[in-house]
């Protein structure tokens, strides 16, 4: 680290180390392509995440970035502008291209422009909406003014950007989203097969796809707006409700940072229950991507066998914790209550019963020569592309990108636990399809691990009755069943946080449609959606 | 399981018992021979139609994952008549609202509404959809789909159970074998059925902007 920081300073005499503990530096703005461009080649590949705060006398950008080679290495690199009523800050797109959605989401939320970047859009709010609602002056006024009219599709194809002329002004480009004859198809919002609310635009040429304009916010929920005059605990719930699916695995995430910058311990029994919630968790989430994924395809009857086997796993959650999509189990500081007597006999019986089940699903399934026919070679998508997108996670790991977060930095019991990264290298649909079932198999292999194993004592910490968490910046990931989930908390020491963030993993899978759907047909569109996973409202938040 | 004492205020706890009293209004009201006067043949119709009402795949967020369960295998909603999901507005009865409405989804919901066949109905699935739910406080979002369009059946919950969404078909059945198809009310204060207003620049009539003309009208 400290050579990076060595290395940092060399390129941008600007920089300062800010904090002792972390690796955070803070450049300023003018240097900032010069010293990511000098990261990126040192190795530093991995933009996790960009989040942009209002500190009302200065607008912040704070990167997350890490290397994908090595993703234990981790470090924060921050900027900012003094100029909050026109702030611009130069592009990192070009050198990250994950990077691009994340940009827009700033400048959608925050105004922040960014120079060089080719598509200063909107991302999620209509394109006639007025204001940034993050910014700390917005009106949060609810429910003002319904729109009776779906928003102008036109004005969504001019894409502004801002770019410097020969003298150093700044000058505003327009430009045309799609050609005047391209033939451009709408998919969603409404269409069984988005997986929720996502409108993709596509451009055709006959059958084939020669480019994707996703278009989100159609479920644009503004849940990081409302926690910022949330408590702690009361926060926990809107956070299961981003990704529904991974609802347990999203709160660990927040409680987890919580409770990090708190310093709270966690009892070894909570952390047991917690990773046993979060595999549960993580297979019923696969299941129903399995289901989903086979129903786009056609097959309605793996959707009713994937569907049924989830409802054990429901059963399960319901029995100890009372609820069965919307688990509300983990708090701050462990689990709400302790696990039903009946928790560990359930578990137990259910494991050998889903084995049973997928070896019917391949048989059902993954060996019909129709399906393989079209899965294989479709949709390919590789590991330098994925690394670039940061499309970690299952999608990922199928392009042979080692980056399971449990097991590069371990959190609960993972460390504990002894099960395989399922690593494959095609990359195409087929590898994506299996990875998702094989990982429910390693799923089971830590379950039965850990289930005879839950140690007695407490199933949660003392915490105070209202919870503070001291004042800094705290970044915590998770693996959840989509990839690399992260929570961005800055606090002030008080009881709500000042800025909150997630990292979607969702979003990152949207991004790789268009580079991974050129030059396929439409009708293959629907299977590599489904095959990718992504769940809308996370991304839209 | 038997309800126990339930501390609402506005609520009984016998209220929450019942469930019959829809079917009891109707018994009354045929006996009386008022206002809803169920022909025989009315009563042929309704009764097939009200168990071969097919559903629009819509779902939004968090509720619709329960509607897929309440599709499948184990809660199976075709035992009700509610058979198959449809992918067009244009072939589906009713909508089953599951999930947040947003301000930007709202005109697409509307029109997809306006896309459906009469008669048409409304299930209003979660917190969210009758009345903001959790994101009430957001600036985004809707509170409450029946901003835009009528709703027929509420069915509180974050996300309610499949046998809740049961129950609330069981409730539209209910209201469909009360209604007669030959006199389909045209007043949205009687029942489900309204056309969409348009005003003079292709805008939708919200309530308020009908008022407003109301108003105007007396004026003059
Ligand atoms: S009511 Fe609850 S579960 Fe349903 S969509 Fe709203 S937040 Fe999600």
């Amino acid at each position: 680290m400290e050579k990076t920081l060595k290395m940092i300073q060399s390129v941008s005499s600007s920089c300062t180390k800010i904090d002792a503990a972390d690796v955070m530096v803070s450049v300023d703005k003018k240097d900032l392509h010069k010293v990511c461009e000098a990261l990126y080649k040192d190795g530093w590949d991995y933009l996790i995440n960009l989040t942009a705060v209002d500190n009302v006398e200065n607008i912040e950008i704070v990167y997350h970035i890490s290397k994908s080679a090595d993703m234990e290495k981790f470090m924060v690199l921050k900027t900012n502008t003094t100029d909050v009523e026109n702030p611009i800050i130069e592009t990192v797109s070009d050198i990250w291209k994950s990077a691009n959605l994340y940009e827009r989401e700033a400048y959608d939320f925050f105004g922040v422009r960014f120079l060089n970047h080719p598509d200063m859009r909107r991302l999620f709010l209509r394109p006639d909406w007025v204001g940034y609602p993050l910014r700390k002056n917005y009106d949060n006024t609810p429910n003002e003014g319904i729109p009776s009219k779906v928003h102008d599709m036109d004005a969504c194809e001019d894409v502004p950007s801002i770019t410097l002329d020969r003298h150093g002004e700044i000058v505003e480009n327009h430009t045309k989203l799609f050609g005047k004859n391209e033939y451009v198809v709408n998919f969603g919002p409404q269409h069984p097969s988005t997986h929720g609310v996502l409108h993709l635009r596509v451009s055709l040429e006959g059958e084939t796809i020669k480019k994707i304009d996703p278009n989100f916010g159609y479920i644009h929920r503004g849940i990081e707006k409302m926690m910022e005059s949330m408590t702690y605990p009361q926060m926990l719930f809107l956070t299961e409700r981003l990704d529904y699916l991974c609802g347990s695995m999203n709160r660990h995430a927040l409680c987890m940072c919580v409770e990090k910058a708190m310093g709270l311990e966690i009892p070894k029994r909570a952390e047991y229950i917690r990773t046993i919630f979060d595999e549960l968790n993580r297979i019923a989430s696969h299941l129903l991507g399995w289901a989903c994924m086979c129903n786009d395809m056609g097959s309605i009857t793996a959707f009713i066998y994937g569907m049924r086997d989830r409802e054990k796993i429901m059963d399960i959650f319901q029995e100890t914790a009372g609820g069965r999509l919307m688990v509300n189990y983990y708090v701050i500081g462990g689990v709400a209550q302790d696990i039903h007597p009946n928790f560990v006999n359930r578990v137990k019986e259910f494991i050998p019963y889903l084995r049973k089940m997928i070896k019917e699903y391949h048989t059902l399934f993954t060996g019909n020569p129709i399906a393989r026919g079209r899965m294989i070679n479709c949709g390919l998508l590789k590991k330098e592309d994925a690394i670039a997108l940061g499309m970690s996670g299952p999608n990922g790991r199928a392009s042979g990108w080692h980056c399971d977060v449990r097991k590069i930095a371990p959190y609960a019991a993972y460390s504990e636990v002894d099960f395989k990264e399922i690593l494959h290298d095609g990359g195409d649909t087929i590898d994506r399809y299996m990875i998702r079932l094989e990982e429910i198999e390693e799923s089971l292999k830590i379950i039965e691990q850990l289930i005879d194993k839950i140690p007695e004592g407490d199933f949660r910490a003392k915490v105070p009755a209202i919870v503070k968490v001291p004042a800094g910046e705290y970044y915590q990931r998770v693996e959840n069943a989509r990839g690399d989930f992260g929570v961005y908390l800055k606090s002030t020491g008080d009881k709500s946080p000042y800025r909150i963030k997630f990292r979607s993993p969702s979003m990152v899978a949207v991004s790789g449609l268009d580079p991974i759907c050129r030059d396929t047909k439409i009708a293959d569109l629907i299977m590599i959606g489904g095959s990718l996973d992504y769940v809308i409202p996370c991304i839209d938040r | 399981m038997e309800v126990k004492d339930i501390k609402i205020k506005s609520m009984k706890t016998e209220d929450f018992r019942d469930n019959e009293s829809l079917q009891k209004y109707i018994d009354e009201l045929e006996k009386g021979g008022v206002g809803i006067k169920v022909a025989p043949l009315d009563k042929v119709i309704n009764w097939g139609r009200s168990y071969s009402v097919w559903p629009l795949t819509f779902a939004t967020s968090c509720c619709g994952i329960e509607f897929m369960c309440v599709a499948a295998a184990r809660h199976d909603f075709a035992r009700f008549g509610f058979e198959v999901t449809r992918n067009s507005p244009r072939q589906a009865d009713v909508i089953f609202v599951s999930g947040t409405i947003t301000k930007k989804m709202a005109p697409v919901l509307r029109r997809l509404y306006d896309e459906m066949s009469e008669p048409k109905y409304v299930i209003a699935v979660g917190g969210c959809t009758v009345s903001g739910g959790p994101f009430k406080s957001s600036y985004h979002v809707v509170d409450g789909v029946d901003k835009i369009i009528p709703v027929d059946v509420y069915v509180p919950g974050c996300p309610p159970r499949p046998e809740a969404m049961l129950y609330a078909m069981m409730q539209l059945q209910r209201k469909i074998r009360v209604e007669s198809i030959f006199k389909m009310p045209k007043n949205p204060e009687n029942g489900s059925v309204i056309l969409s207003k348009y005003n003079s620049d292709g805008t939708l009539v919200t309530p308020a902007s009908e008022t407003k003309q109301i108003e105007e009208g007396g004026a003059e």
